[in-house]
Formats: C-alpha cells, sequence, structure tokens
C-alpha cells in the first residue's frame, strides 16, 4: 500500500506540474488547464504547474474583493472553496497523504538517513492561524489607499511558492535578479528552514504552517472515506503510534485532524484487525469482524 | 441471524457527508454563476512576483 501511495503521489505531483516546455518557452503555463484547481498545494506561478493552487487564489480574490465589488461582481471564491470543499467532504486530509506535491517532497526528503526529531504537537495549531489570519482575515482586512490586499500567506510565507515559483523564475528571466531584495531574502530562509526541518522531522510544514490542511482538517469527523477503529478488536499494543508520519495516536483519537489516511496503521502495524476503511458508514473490503460476531461465528 | 447480517445491522449509511459535498456543490455552482473561473483564469496565467517573494 505504501509503494501504491508513493505512485500516487508521483502521478499527483506531475500532473500538477506537467508544462515541460517552460525551459524553453521561459514562462508559466498559460493554457487552458489552468482553470482547474489543484487539489493540493502547489504554487501556479510555478513554471511547470498546470493547474491553479487554492491557497494563493483565494487569497488574491478576497484581497481584491472591493474592487470586484465596486465593479458589480461577487467574486469572493465560491467555485474555489466548493471545489476543496468538495474534495474535504470526500477525502478530508487524505488528499494531503496522497495528492499534494510539497507532502510528497516532505516524506521524501524525509527518507534522507539523519537523526530524526518529533513535531511538538501544541504547533499544529500554528495552522489554523495561518488559514485564519494569513489567508482569509489580512488580505480581506488590511488595504492600500485604491481598495487593494496583499496576498499575506504567498508573500510572506509560502516556501512552496519559493522553491516552486521564485528560485525557477530568477533562473529563467535574470532581468528579475535586481528586484530580490528582503522579501526575497525572508522567503527563502522560511524554505531553507522547512526544507532542513522536514529532513530532520516528518512532514513538519503540513502539521504546522499549511492553511490547506487545515481546511481539510475540519471535515475530520464528516468526510466521507475515514479510518475506523474496531475498539472491541484493539489490544492498546501502540503499534499504530509507530507508523504514523503525522504522530497520530490512533487507538486514542480515531478522528484526529491530523490523519491523512496513509493506511500505515491499518497495513503495516495493526495486526488485529482493530483498523479499518470506511466510505460512508460502510467498511471497505471485507467487514472487519467485531469479538463478538466472531464469535457468533465459530458458533454457527 | 447469520455472522453477515449482524455486520450489516451495525453499520449504517452516514448522510453528513452526502450534504457537506452537496453544499459545497452548490458553492461552486455559485462560482461559475458569478463568472469567476474566468477571472480565476486570468490570475492563474500571470506571474504575481510580488506575490513570490520578488519585487
Amino acid at each position: 500500500m505504501s509503494f501504491l501511495r508513493k505512485w500516487v503521489q508521483a502521478i499527483f505531483s506531475l500532473l500538477t506540474n506537467a508544462y515541460w516546455a517552460f525551459p524553453f518557452t521561459r514562462t508559466i503555463y498559460q493554457g487552458p488547464m489552468k482553470v482547474i484547481c489543484a487539489p493540493g498545494l502547489n504554487c501556479y506561478s510555478c513554471p511547470a504547474a498546470t493547474t491553479y493552487c487554492p491557497i494563493g487564489t483565494i487569497q488574491q480574490l478576497l484581497a481584491s474583493v472591493r474592487l470586484t465589488l465596486a465593479s458589480g461582481q461577487l467574486l469572493v471564491g465560491f467555485s474555489v472553496v466548493g471545489f476543496i470543499g468538495m474534495l474535504g467532504g470526500l477525502f478530508g486530509r487524505m488528499i494531503c497523504g496522497w495528492a499534494c506535491p510539497f507532502g510528497f517532497l516532505q516524506e521524501l526528503l524525509y527518507k534522507l538517513p539523519t537523526r530524526k526529531f518529533l513535531v511538538p504537537r501544541v504547533l499544529r495549531y500554528g495552522k489554523y492561524f495561518f488559514l485564519a489570519f494569513f489567508v482569509v482575515l489580512l488580505p480581506l482586512i488590511v488595504v492600500d489607499d485604491f481598495g487593494g490586499g496583499v496576498t499575506w500567506f504567498c508573500k510572506y510565507v509560502c516556501p512552496a511558492g519559493t522553491l516552486e515559483a521564485g528560485l525557477p523564475m530568477l533562473v529563467m528571466q535574470p532581468s528579475l535578479r535586481a528586484q530580490v531584495g528582503g522579501l526575497f531574502l525572508n522567503k527563502f530562509v522560511i524554505m531553507i528552514f522547512v526544507l532542513v526541518w522536514s529532513v530532520l522531522a516528518s512532514r513538519p510544514f503540513c502539521r504546522t504552517i499549511c492553511p490547506l490542511g487545515a481546511f481539510y482538517a475540519l471535515f475530520r469527523k464528516v468526510k466521507l472515506v475515514r479510518l475506523r477503529l474496531n475498539e472491541n478488536n484493539c489490544t492498546n499494543c501502540h503499534a499504530c503510534h509507530a507508523v504514523c508520519p503525522m504522530g497520530v495516536k490512533f487507538n486514542e483519537s480515531p478522528d484526529d485532524a491530523e490523519c491523512i489516511t496513509c493506511l500505515a496503521c491499518m497495513h503495516k502495524a495493526c495486526r488485529f484487525e482493530a483498523i479499518y476503511l470506511e466510505v460512508g458508514g460502510i467498511p471497505l473490503g471485507p467487514a472487519p469482524a467485531p469479538r463478538h460476531v466472531r464469535d457468533a461465528r465459530e458458533v454457527s | 441471524m447469520t455472522a453477515k447480517s449482524l455486520v450489516r445491522q451495525r453499520y449504517r449509511l452516514r448522510k453528513a457527508p452526502f450534504f457537506i459535498i452537496f453544499f459545497f456543490l452548490l458553492c461552486v455552482c455559485v462560482g461559475i454563476a458569478a463568472d469567476e473561473p474566468a477571472r480565476v483564469f486570468e490570475q492563474a496565467v500571470r506571474v504575481c512576483l510580488s506575490c513570490i517573494g520578488i519585487g
């Protein structure tokens, strides 16, 4: 299953970054697929990006909401929030585990053989802060004299944007190098910090900063596809704790907001059929029989 | 009662995810009706230099 997930991650990363003509055209993809929303975090200013980033687009729309309202249009991001909301309702943070290119990159970096560290659990609330303030409130509230706001998360924080768009653009268009200043340096330091942190800890950006992960986490109790715990079969052996890339203690909190449904606990750890996948309340595959049902089977 | 019917009886279809998905589908429709995709496309095909920390 882990092998399959790696392939799915690689395919999604390639599909959302499929414009490989950029070294020749020296610009970003401008074709019709750019109207499609990427399910994961993937900067649309990346030269190879074929889709748009939901987080960047929401900020852009909110930052210019006064101007569009003044022109009689209601462009507040209904279609973008609707699309990622549908994905959230279907899969929740499974998107982070299976379809996010930046999550995939972090997993690859974590494979580098170094000493590993835990991510303090309290830091996980950071991503909700970034979602509420840097993606929604600040672009909406802080505006210039003309009523235009700023894409705060993209401009001041997003390491994916620096890695996928900022650096490639500087390489492709040398004339831009003259405009590099403190802002880019700040973002470059954040990017290096996140990349080094990703080598030392498992998916730190997803767990502490990613506003898209925070959005998908809101669906933890109502998503269609989710992992469940069969308490009758659980022996509290804690094997599921050891394999989780997000630091979830599955037998203690099966609806944890951090769970990316990577299925490692189900396939790699649990030997007691205590963890199973359900779709809309119905177990997927052979139903995990609770102990009393197994007893009934044996009797019949 | 067989073991299979016992298992079926235990699991019920959850309706909440379908309501959530339907609600957000309506949001998508509202956005499309407001011609949002055209505006999104307009933004997505341009490089926002200040957004990526340049300029």
